[in-house]
């Protein structure tokens, strides 16, 4: 086991941690979705920890093609969460 | 570089992640939250590329850090107020004000149990050994890939699949945000300076973003960076107050938008019609259409991020020749929610007068 793996994987474990913990619990609907965009790329490290193979040696490619696919899934799940984040908004202020 | 350098980097850098990623969470402040989460993802490019993922690494800066932020700061400056929206307290009764602290202790325990539990698991998958078969798999089979580029391999010829399906999200939150509301009026016309920087950025990454998908094939690169590269182009203009940022109007827009799905669904039919599998490229033949492939994606993952920056329907989806062409935006359109709309008008109109003097 290498060293960078479990201290990048591990970090990675710690950052899910503190995106969960803030997407319960921060009052503000805009962070919450910050809040799972940083638990997202908690996830990220963890898989990019463990594709890593030392240095100099080629890295598995498969986990970095669904951190890749899962980048462009965050970030339309994102605008998709705004879009609702600014619906609700327009609806509050009329009632 | 010796050992101990590359360790003292490594925890630099990770105390850097952790502590952003803290930060960024911890702020009541909407506004430097967005700010501190982009300056996150900036980080979190430099563990990609230290963790030799370059793919990855562009991925993150252009769209993790870079989009992302844009789509967050846009919603940020839509706030009523700068701090964000903050719930009021939901009582004064100090039984309800215990309980709430007790929640957020046992929130906050829960998370702190789950991060152990994931490092835990993580380090019994590490300890284990045979875990290489996919990536010898890959490396075996790359020579008839098309690509040379693992990751690219990966993305668009062994787990094909998961990128259509992926494009079929990017279509799904699309047509979501469609049906949320209308888009945001455009921005005021920008100073001398962002106007001549606007001017020349824009080309200069529709440049980059025909490289990236280009170079993709053997080095790191691919439609998603080229993709988010084309939207920050047209997401440059956009801010500088431009009306025309280079999205395509009526049919063509609605074309685009769907072409990535279209493109990849047309690729896979044909080659089973041919007798082969469902996207099983015959090897002669896997260059180019995951060149194919990869163009029309790029168009729509550039498409779908400048619709997702403009926040709704364009008024651009309905002006087709002869409709409606110079009535105001969609205030008297049947079957239009009428509250949202009313409220937008005025600023509409607005932003129209505004945007014609750029």
């Amino acid at each position: 086991m290498l060293t960078a793996q479990w201290l990048y994987g591990l970090t990675g474990c710690v950052v899910v941690a503190l995106g969960l913990r803030a997407a319960l619990l921060h009052p503000s609907l805009l962070q919450r979705i910050v809040a799972i965009n940083v638990m997202g790329s908690g996830v990220f490290l963890v898989l990019i920890a463990v594709a890593y193979r030392g240095p100099g040696v080629a890295p598995d490619p498969v986990p970095h093609a669904l951190v890749l696919t899962g980048i462009v899934v965050a970030v339309s799940a994102t605008a998709l969460a705004l879009a609702l984040v600014r619906r609700l908004r327009a609806e509050r202020n009329d009632g | 570089m010796n050992t101990i350098t590359l360790l003292v980097f490594d925890g630099l850098l990770l105390i850097s992640i952790v502590s952003l990623a803290w930060a960024a969470l911890a702020t009541r402040d909407a506004r430097r939250s967005v700010i501190l989460f982009m300056a996150f993802g900036l980080v979190l490019a430099l563990a990609w590329g230290r963790l030799l993922a370059p793919d990855v690494a562009l991925a993150e800066a252009a769209i993790g850090a870079g989009l992302s932020g844009a789509l967050l700061l846009a919603a940020v400056s839509e706030q009523p107020h700068a701090a964000g929206v903050v719930r009021p307290s939901i009582s004064q009764n100090p039984g309800r004000a215990g309980t709430r602290t007790a929640v957020r202790w046992a929130i906050t325990l829960l998370c702190a149990g789950l991060a152990g539990i994931l490092g835990w698991a993580l380090l019994q998958g590490l300890d284990s050994s045979a875990r290489d078969t996919l990536a010898q798999a890959v490396a075996a089979n790359l020579a008839i890939s098309g690509v040379s580029n693992p990751v690219t391999a990966v993305l668009l010829n062994f787990r094909a699949y998961d990128t259509l399906l992926e494009l079929a999200v990017l279509l799904t939150a699309v047509l979501g945000i469609f049906a949320l509301g209308q888009a945001r009026p455009g921005y005021q016309c920008a100073g001398p300076v962002f106007d001549s920087l606007a001017r020349w950025l824009a080309p200069v990454l529709v440049l980059i973003a025909g490289y990236l998908l280009w170079v993709g094939a053997h080095a790191p690169g691919g439609a998603f960076q080229a993709g988010a590269t084309l939207a920050a182009a047209a997401i440059v203009l956009r801010l500088a107050g431009r009306s025309h940022i280079g999205l395509p109007a009526g049919g063509s827009l609605r074309l685009v938008t769907v072409a990535g799905v279209a493109v990849f669904l047309l690729v896979g039919l044909v080659l089973l019609l041919l007798g082969r599998p469902f996207l099983g490229y015959p090897p002669a033949w896997a260059g180019a259409l995951i060149l194919v492939i990869e163009t029309a994606a790029m168009l729509t993952i550039a498409t779908t991020l400048v619709l997702a920056f403009l926040g709704g329907r364009p008024q651009a989806l309905w002006r087709e020749p002869g409709v409606r062409r110079d009535a105001p935006p969609a205030s008297d359109a049947p079957g239009a929610a009428a509250p949202a709309n009313e409220s937008a008008a005025p600023s509409l109109a607005a932003g129209t007068q505004e945007q014609t003097r750029c």
